[in-house]
């Protein structure tokens, strides 16, 4: 303990426990569009950070390069301190386990049942048996409200169903970072609530970092432990903290507009 | 903090009658983790008593494991004391439980019986509905009549592009081996009675009156048919048709007619040029194993063929293109929403196309007996 503190007087960089994940110069881009440059940011341990902004303004893409699925054309993302931009792909492999990931449209493989979509990261990266993987899988459905659902596949649900389904698969492992693409577009306001707070229970409990796209101004408020906002013109970050400093006092009017769904003016 | 990561742990300690339990260490279900039954080995304690002990950090794997010793003493009538455990724990224990009693029953379950008659239903459901589709493509070709310019001219060109010029190579390959075929198993009996010059006729005739519409027939169900079931089956997965419909448009008028339109118009000029190439396959087998002279062959070949045999390949290959759009876009239009039935569409356009052309193909073979054509 004392040896922690000693180092951290030294110098804050060296001692600290490095950021979950760790942004520097980002730079994304389809091609030759710039979506995105100059994103540096960096996540806690177990914080609920949102990212925010107008619909076109690169968020999905952002997430993307965050996960690995595409490759940033400048700039380093690292996890827990370790570059994950420059790893080979085995190392990013392992490291992904310890993602989960919620997709915009949730993604659900169409030829499997619910309790299968769940079961797969099961399978494939514990040693649970079969009745122990069925009662992981029959929790995490419970957890998301879809307590029963097993058997039914995924095009017999309705869409907020699926993005709760998606869900359950995203949290299977237990993940240490979670990243949410918009975790409740077409979901009523009752379940969307609840939503939040079962990602305030996941972060409780498990200590969970999660990385959330959402719009959802109700639940940024209610939760959210920071935020960044992205611009399409821009093309960066134009904003960083948290939500309610953010409304009340930011210099910059879009970013209170969009936080006050542009009624402050009226 | 960085994980040092402290094995999941679990010892267990008899105190009288009891069995306590204690939990420890950080748990994680991508690790290694205790299992109950090896715990409890052959003892059949009275009571359980779960405590913790430097529990540093769960999820759901130590739920479920606090789940089972629970599950394990309700069978065995003991009572399990689970009070000293984190609040958090025991209702996602206390979730997990209820979520047990819960399963609803999605019925995806197959009986021989049951698949029997389904399958008779689907049968009838199946024809009416291509009855129906038939009977829809005619009103709209009979709209297109009254009102050519409301057709999607653009889109049926490059349906024409598609299903036809592209389809030029695949085509050349197939007829142009079926010929060279034909000409090699006639030559093995017409040999014998020193009369290989008809080679010519036999690759002539069956070329222009079977096998050059068939082949073509087989090519475009496999390439075209299947690729009008997975796009309009694609298109309905991802509600496309739903938009059209809303709209007032008729799927049949905006999606169905352009292609049925330009699968029917380029299948009979596939097949004349697939006719062409197969007697030429049949005129190089000639050449180069049975030293016929090319003239010779040629001469024989537009002695024996004649229009009537030109138009029976015209008039089967129309058909068949009409057939095999009619199917493929049907079975787009059927397909389940999702990917594993855009697949299935795609085979079952395969299918139905195929058999349907076969079914054709014999009814002219009838038809034009008949008619002594
Ligand atoms: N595959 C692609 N190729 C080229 N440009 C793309 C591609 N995908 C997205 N873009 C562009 O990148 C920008 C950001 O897209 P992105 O999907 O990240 O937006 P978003 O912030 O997630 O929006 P939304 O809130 O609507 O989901 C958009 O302007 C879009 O035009
Ligand atoms: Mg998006």
């Amino acid at each position: 303990m004392s040896a922690a503190t000693d180092k951290e007087t030294e110098t804050s960089a060296p001692g600290a426990p490095p950021p979950a994940v760790g942004v520097e110069d980002l730079e994304c881009r389809y091609g030759e569009t710039i979506v995105l440059s100059g994103v540096s940011f960096s996540v806690r341990e177990g914080e609920l950070f949102f990212v925010i902004g107008g619909s076109g303004c690169g968020k999905t893409t952002l997430l993307r390069h965050l996960i690995g699925l595409m490759k940033p054309a400048h700039g380093i993302v690292r996890y827990f301190g370790e570059n994950f931009t420059n790893e080979d792909l085995e190392t990013r492999r392992d490291l992904l386990k310890t993602f989960g990931v919620l997709y915009q449209n949730a993604a659900l493989w169409s030829s499997m049942t619910l309790g299968e979509n769940v079961a797969l990261p099961l399978e494939q990266y514990t040693a649970l048996n079969r009745r122990e993987r069925e009662e992981i899988v029959s929790l995490k459905l419970a957890q998301v409200g879809l307590a029963g659902y097993e058997d039914f596949f995924p095009s017999e649900l309705s869409g907020g169903m699926r993005k709760r389904a998606g869900l359950a698969r995203a949290l299977a492992l237990d993940p240490r970072i979670v990243f949410f693409d918009e975790p409740s577009a077409g979901l009523d306001p009752v379940t969307s609530r609840k939503l939040d707070e079962l990602v305030l229970q996941i972060r409780e409990t498990l200590g969970t970092t999660m990385i959330i796209v959402s719009h959802e101004l109700a639940s940024i408020f209610a939760i959210a432990d920071r935020v960044i906002m992205l611009d399409h013109d821009a093309r960066g970050i134009i904003a960083e903290g948290r939500p309610r400093d953010l409304a009340a006092a930011s210099d910059d009017p879009r970013v209170r507009e969009f936080l006050t769904r542009g009624e402050e003016k009226a | 903090m960085p994980a040092v990561p402290v094995k999941a742990s679990a010892e267990t300690v008899v105190e009288g009658d009891d069995l306590v339990v204690t939990l420890g260490g950080a748990w994680r279900i991508t690790g290694p983790l205790p299992a109950w039954r090896q715990m409890l080995g052959e003892r059949s304690p009275r009571a359980v008593r779960i405590r913790t002990a430097g529990l540093e950090r769960w999820d759901s794997s130590l739920v479920r494991f606090v789940f089972e010793v629970q599950d394990w003493c309700r069978n065995a009538k003991a009572p399990c004391d689970a009070t000293a455990l984190p609040e958090t724990v025991r209702h996602l224990v206390g979730q997990l439980e209820q979520a047990q009693d819960k399963r609803l029953s999605a019925d995806h379950s197959r009986n021989f019986f049951a698949e029997l008659g389904l399958a008779a239903t689907d049968l009838v459901r199946q024809t009416r509905q291509f009855a129906d589709f038939v009977g829809e493509c005619t009103l709209s070709a009979i709209g297109l009549i009254r009102n050519p310019g409301r057709f999607r001219w653009r889109d049926c060109l490059s349906e024409m592009q598609q299903c036809g010029a592209m389809a030029v190579p695949i085509v050349s390959l197939s007829s142009f081996l079926v010929g060279l075929t034909l000409a090699y198993t006639g030559a093995i009996i017409l040999r014998q009675f020193g009369g290989d010059i008809w080679v010519a006729d036999i690759v002539g005739l069956s070329t222009l009156r079977e096998m050059g519409a068939v082949m073509t027939g087989v090519v475009l169900a496999g390439r075209t048919g299947a690729a009008f079931a997975a796009q309009l089956g694609n298109m309905k997965a991802g509600e496309e048709i739903d938009a059209l419909e809303t709209l007032g448009i008729a799927p049949v008028d905006f999606l169905v007619l352009p292609r049925i339109v330009a699968l029917t118009l380029m299948t009979p000029l596939l097949a004349m040029y697939a006719n062409c190439l197969g007697i030429f396959g049949g005129m190089v087998v000639s050449a180069s194993v049975l030293q016929i002279p090319p003239n010779a062959y040629w001469i024989e070949t537009q002695a024996n063929i004649g229009l009537s045999d030109v138009s029976v390949s015209l008039i089967k290959s129309l058909v068949f293109g009409m057939l095999i759009a009619v199917a493929g876009c049907l079975r787009g239009l059927q397909a389940e929403r999702s990917a594993a039935g855009v697949g299935r569409a795609a085979t079952s356009a395969v299918v139905t196309s195929i058999l349907l052309l076969i079914v054709a193909d014999a009814v002219f073979a009838v038809l034009f007996n008949v008619l002594g054509i």
